[in-house]
């Protein structure tokens, strides 16, 4: 496969977020594999961020400084004269909304949450989830180049080569169209708590109907903190309003892909199990032996999660866990 | 205020979603079909601006003969016209070619907004709306969870990475509705057997000056070669035992089986 694979990083707060790393480092994987030169499309401080990115299989990062409201014009000018065998973006919100914008400006075909690339001549081809995650679907795609949205931790970073080198290439600011300027973002609303982003967290606890209210969810911090995850919810949790809709797991939720994933009085409706699936561990606590999730995760514990959670806690602090 | 909502008919999201035997489709015998639950809350939001600030709401609708009755559902909620785009030669449709399809007819019609549900809850690829916006040449915003309306312009709150983003764009505009954004009426017995008789406008491929190249399986970009299920998780280990010993046995097994601590 010659050519090029473009990939567009994702800067949050001044940093690579850390999909952008994963991208390139499926993209390397590719090419090494297959054929090719990962090229990295930065839309600002290119030249801080392409040491990360080179180490991590970049072959040049594309500087495209003040595309702020042209995102897309940006995108699209850099397509057309690099002709990518495919684009590759986060499935973030950012990069979903600008995935499919380009892909009407490129008259492209674009697969959107990606599971998994193969290189198939001088093409992907990805699988996807359809059907709320129930089915994958293998997607071909008759154009060049096809587009493709992956979300956070669906692709593992590679191993950073410290030494690598990416040339840095400089392309002007692009003229918005002017339905793109027309977009004015006005303010930003951070959430009171600093928390990790449960899609991008590598251990998550979960709450779900069975811990009754918003108060225990305490409970499930004290653990997550000790594991270095974030907590989540299940539906019930969030529409009876004890936790933002932003930390739920599941169909109407996020689809996430911990390491770990500890199910609280949760009890595995297909909905919520089609968010959390692809997690490595799933460890489910529950006093319903009955709940679905039960037949569903690699480790259970059947007992009343306000005994077993703060007594999981004591234990994890005694074998020397966290902290 | 003149708006026009996209729906789509796509089955329950309880229902069970079996391959083929061959893998190249999705067998539909026995599927429940319903409104797609983002087109929902893409019209309930659409019915309260009319409700506050007049106006018409059309449902736009694409797909088979049965779509029909997701346009009625529409009706029964308080649609006010109700348009089909229903051609054999839109069957095959990516979402590329859904787009072009649903474009060509909303260049026809007077917009001032139009709503899309953020995905659609069968192919979950959730392109539809901001291709719509891009082929029209209109600003759109996505995922939108609060909108709120002021003299020619939209002002909305989505859910970013970096926080909750406050976004405003002048009107005419696209707006794909995220869960959150409202709870959607259920339409009343009366309202429903009155849509049951509501005037139905169906549009073909040809109406909309749309060759046949450039419309369903034909003008689809994407295709699915293969559906398969998810590999199947479980035949795990449920420890039934005191607490303490419980977790003991969990926090051991973590470590030295599973090695995720």
């Amino acid at each position: 496969m010659a050519g090029e694979l473009l990939v567009v990083a994702e800067i949050l707060d001044g940093g690579l977020r850390p999909v952008s790393l994963e991208l390139v480092s499926e993209a390397r994987r590719l090419a090494d594999a297959a054929g090719g030169t990962v090229g990295v499309a930065v839309l600002e401080d290119a030249e801080k961020h392409a040491p990360d990115l080179a180490a991590y299989g970049a072959d040049c990062v594309y500087a495209l400084p003040g595309a702020a409201r042209a995102e897309v014009s940006a995108l699209e000018a850099l397509a057309r004269e690099v002709a990518p065998r495919a684009i590759l973006l986060p499935a973030s919100a950012f990069g979903s909304d600008v995935a499919a914008a380009l892909a009407v400006r490129l008259g492209a075909g674009l697969a959107t949450n990606c599971l998994s690339l193969e290189a198939a001549g001088d093409t992907l081809v990805p699988t996807r989830p359809m059907y709320a995650g129930k089915v994958v679907a293998t997607v071909t795609t008759k154009t060049t180049p096809v587009l493709l949205t992956a979300r956070p931790r669906v692709f593992s970073l590679g191993v950073p080569q410290q030494g690598r080198a990416a040339q840095v290439v400089a392309r002007p600011a692009p003229t918005p169209t002017a339905h793109e300027a027309a977009v004015e973002l006005l303010q930003v609303i951070k959430a009171e708590r600093a928390e990790l982003d449960i899609a991008e967290a590598e251990v998550i606890v979960s709450g779900g109907r069975g811990l009754g209210g918003p108060e225990p969810f305490a409970m499930l911090r004290d653990l997550a903190r000790l594991l270095g995850g974030a907590v989540g919810a299940s539906r019930a949790a969030v529409d009876a309003g004890w936790m933002p809709h932003a930390r739920q797991v599941g169909q109407t939720g996020k689809t996430v892909s911990p390491r770990l994933y500890v199910a609280v009085g949760i009890s595995g409706a297909i909905q919520h199990l089609v968010g959390m699936s692809s997690s490595q561990v799933i460890v489910a606590i529950n006093k319903d032996p009955e709940a679905p999730i039960f037949t569903k995760c690699d480790y259970g514990i059947l007992g009343d999660c306000f005994e077993v959670v703060p007594s999981l806690i004591e234990e994890l602090k005694r074998a020397g866990v966290g902290e | 205020m003149e708006i026009v909502v996209c729906i789509k008919q796509v089955p329950d999201t309880a229902a069970e979603i079996i391959p083929t035997p061959d893998g190249t489709a999705i067998r539909t015998e026995g599927i429940p079909w319903v409104m797609n639950p983002y087109d929902e809350y893409a019209l309930e939001e659409a019915l309260r601006i009319k409700e506050r600030l007049g106006g018409t709401v059309t449902a736009l609708c694409l797909g088979p003969e049965s779509a029909a009755s997701t346009l009625r559902t529409g009706a029964a909620m308080g649609a006010d016209n109700l348009v089909h785009l229903a051609d054999p030669a839109f069957e095959g449709s990516d979402p590329h070619a859904a787009a072009q399809a649903l474009a060509a007819a909303l260049r026809g019609m007077k917009c001032d907004l139009i709503w899309c549900g953020k995905l659609a809850v069968d192919d979950c690829s959730g392109y539809v709306g901001t291709a719509l916006a891009e082929l029209l040449g209109l600003p759109h915003i996505s995922a939108v969870i609060k909108v709120e309306l002021e003299a020619g312009k939209v002002v909305a709150h989505r859910e970013t990475e970096a926080g909750t983003a406050v976004v405003s764009c002048p009107l005419p505009a696209v707006l794909t509705a995220e869960k959150g954004l409202n709870e959607p009426r259920y339409p009343k017995a009366l309202d429903i057997m009155k849509a049951k008789r509501k005037d139905l406008q169906t549009v073909t491929a040809a109406d909309l000056g749309l060759s046949p190249e450039r419309v369903g399986a034909a003008g689809a970009l994407t295709r699915v070669t293969k559906f398969e299920r998810p590999p199947e998780r479980g035949g795990g280990r449920v420890i039934e035992a005191p607490t303490a010993e419980a977790v003991e046995q969990l926090v051991a097994a973590l470590r030295q089986e599973a090695k995720v601590l």
